[in-house]
C-alpha cells in the first residue's frame, strides 16, 4: 500500500536542538525537542530559576488597517478596545456554537496593528478562518508572519536577569502581559513580551527566523543565564509546567466540541461587547443555567497517575467523565489531572476515582491552579 | 551503556539473568532512556503466576505510560520494594536494578530471547542510528 509521509516541520533551531541532544518527537506535525537534559530538571529549573524554549512553531497573525479592531472584536471574545498600545490579553477564536477555532494571545501593536499569537497545531485551520471571516470586515488586512520569527521562551524567576544582560531595554518597566520593542543580543526592534505559558515569571521574544541569528540568541541566551543555572527546555516541561498552572491545551482542556463556559474561561468572554462570533451561543447556555459540565483540576489520593482519556468515576463506581490532562506535577510532587466532569460532581472537596488500567483509584477535586507562583516581594 | 552478555533481552525492552532455574528481571538501558524520569512502579505479587509475553506491570515516567512483559512464564518469588519508593534507580542503574525474580516455568523458553549483540542491534533499528 502506497503511503503519503509527511515531511515534518522544522524550526530554525532544529540542527541545534540535535547537536544538543535533544529528544525529538513530533508534535502536531513539527519535530520538536521533547526533552534535554530531563523533564523533571527542565520543570524545577523554570520553578527556582531559568529555563529557555524554541517556541517558534507557534503562528502569529497580523491584523492591520483602520478596521483592525473591529476585526479582532469581531474574531475574539476578549475585549481589545481596553488593550493600550503595548499591552496583550489572553482570548480566544470561538465558532458560532461558542466552542474553539483556538486561544491566542492578542498584543496591540498600534491603532491599526493587532499580532494574535495562535498554537502550533492549529495554525493553517486558524490563518484559514480569519481569511474566511476577514471578507465580510472592511478596512482590515490579514498577514500570516508564522514562519518570520524565532520565538524563544525564556521563563523562570531568574528570566528578567538573564535577559536583562542582553538588552538596554528596562526590563523592570514592562508589566505581566505586555511588552516592548528593543535592541536584543545587538538585533533592532526585537518584540520583547512579558507573557509565557509556564506559570511563571518570564518573557518571550521575538527575533528574525533565520537559522544564523536564531542560532546565535539561542546560544546568547544560555550563556546570559549560565550564572543562574539556565538550562534548554522542552516540550515535556512546557506540558507539565502549564498543567500545574491549570493553563488549558488546545485538544486538550479546549476544542470545537467544548465551549467556553465548560472551560472556565467565561471570565475572558466579554458578553457585555455587542457583537463576537460564538456570544449567542454562549448566552443561550447562560440562559439554560450554566454549563452542564465544568472542567475539574484532581488530584490523586490513592496511589496512581491519570492520563489524558482516563475514565473519571462517581464515588460508586460509575463514569461520569474523562481526564483531559494528567500527569505528575513535579514542582508539587502530587499526582495531578484536569478532567470534564458534570457540575453536580465539580464540587471542591469531592471525592472521585479515575479509572486505570481497570482499577478506581480514589481521587480529590481541587481548586484550579494546581499551583500559582509566589508574589514577588515588594522591595522596600 | 554496554548491555551485560551473559543477560538475555525482549524486543519489549526487558533483561533477564538465569542462574539455577530462577530469573532476574529489569528493564534495559534503552528503555529508560527513551522513558525519561521514572516515577511510578507497578510491580506484581510474590506468587503471582507470569506468562511469556504477557504483562506483569508498568512504569511510567513524567511523559508516558509503558507495559511491563514477562520475557518468560514462570513464578513471582521477590519483587524489589524499593522501586516503590525510589523508581528513579531505574533510571540511573538500568543493568543492576531489578524488578522482580522469578522461577522459570520452562528453562528452554530463554533460549528464544535475544542477546545483547541482536538487542543492540534491534535498538539501534528502531532509532535508525
Amino acid at each position: 500500500m502506497a503511503e503519503t509521509v509527511m515531511a515534518l516541520r522544522k524550526t530554525a533551531l532544529n540542527a541545534t536542538h540535535r547537536a544538543h541532544k535533544a529528544k525529538m518527537v513530533d508534535f502536531g506535525g513539527w519535530d520538536m525537542p521533547v526533552e534535554y537534559s530531563g523533564l523533571i530538571a527542565e520543570h524545577m529549573a523554570v520553578r527556582t530559576g531559568v529555563g529557555v524554549f524554541d517556541v517558534s512553531h507557534m503562528g502569529d497573525i497580523q491584523l492591520r488597517g483602520p478596521g483592525s479592531l473591529a476585526a479582532v472584536q469581531q474574531l475574539c471574545m476578549n475585549d481589545a478596545s481596553k488593550l493600550a498600545i503595548g499591552q496583550a490579553h489572553y482570548s480566544a477564536m470561538l465558532y458560532p456554537n461558542g466552542t474553539f477555532v483556538d486561544d491566542v494571545i492578542v498584543h496591540k501593536l498600534s491603532d491599526n496593528d493587532y499580532l494574535i499569537v495562535i498554537n502550533a497545531g492549529t495554525r493553517e485551520k486558524d490563518v484559514q478562518w480569519v481569511r474566511s471571516q476577514i471578507g465580510q470586515m472592511p478596512g482590515v488586512h490579514v498577514n500570516d508572519f508564522s514562519d518570520y520569527y524565532t520565538q524563544l521562551a525564556i521563563q523562570g524567576p531568574k528570566a528578567e536577569a538573564t535577559l536583562q544582560k542582553l538588552t538596554s531595554t528596562d526590563l523592570s518597566g514592562i508589566k505581566n502581559y505586555w511588552f516592548t520593542w528593543g535592541q536584543v543580543c545587538g538585533l533592532h526592534n526585537v518584540m520583547i513580551a512579558r507573557t509565557g505559558y509556564t506559570g511563571e515569571d518570564g518573557f518571550e521574544i521575538y527575533v528574525p527566523s533565520d537559522e544564523p541569528t536564531s542560532a546565535r540568541v539561542w546560544g546568547e541566551v544560555l550563556a546570559a543565564g549560565a550564572e543562574f543555572g539556565i538550562i534548554p527546555c522542552g516540550l515535556g516541561a512546557r506540558n507539565t509546567l502549564r498543567m500545574e498552572s491549570a493553563m488549558a491545551l488546545y485538544g486538550y482542556e479546549i476544542s470545537d466540541t467544548i465551549n467556553v463556559l465548560e472551560a472556565g474561561l467565561g471570565r475572558y468572554a466579554k458578553l457585555e461587547k455587542p457583537s463576537f462570533v460564538g456570544r449567542e451561543a454562549l448566552l443561550a447556555v447562560q440562559a439554560a443555567g450554566g454549563p452542564k459540565r465544568k472542567l475539574v483540576g484532581l488530584e490523586m489520593v490513592e496511589r496512581g497517575i491519570a492520563r489524558d482519556g482516563y475514565p473519571v468515576l462517581a464515588a460508586d463506581g460509575t463514569r461520569i467523565g474523562e481526564v483531559t490532562s494528567g500527569s505528575p506535577a513535579p514542582f508539587l510532587k502530587k499526582n495531578i489531572a484536569m478532567a470534564f466532569v458534570p457540575v453536580e460532581y465539580a464540587g471542591v472537596d469531592g471525592e472521585l476515582a479515575v479509572e486505570i488500567r481497570g482499577q478506581g483509584v480514589k481521587a480529590r477535586v481541587v481548586p484550579l491552579p494546581f499551583y500559582k507562583r509566589p508574589k514577588k516581594a515588594v522591595v522596600a | 551503556m554496554a548491555y551485560p552478555t551473559e543477560y538475555r533481552y525482549t524486543k519489549e525492552h526487558e533483561w533477564i539473568a538465569v542462574e539455577n532455574g530462577t530469573g532476574t528481571v529489569g528493564i534495559t538501558d534503552y528503555a529508560q532512556n527513551s522513558l525519561g524520569d521514572i516515577v511510578f512502579v507497578e510491580l506484581p505479587k510474590v506468587g503471582d503466576a507470569l506468562e511469556a509475553g504477557k504483562t506483569f506491570g508498568s512504569v511510567e515516567s513524567v511523559k508516558a505510560v509503558s507495559d511491563l512483559f514477562s520475557p518468560v512464564s514462570g513464578t513471582v518469588t521477590a519483587v524489589n520494594e524499593e522501586l516503590v519508593s525510589v523508581p528513579e534507580k531505574l533510571n540511573s542503574d538500568a543493568n543492576t536494578t531489578w524488578i522482580l525474580k522469578l522461577e522459570l516455568a520452562d528453562a528452554k523458553q530463554v533460549d528464544g530471547l535475544l542477546s545483547a549483540a541482536e538487542y543492540e542491534a534491534f535498538t539501534s533499528e528502531e532509532t535508525g542510528h
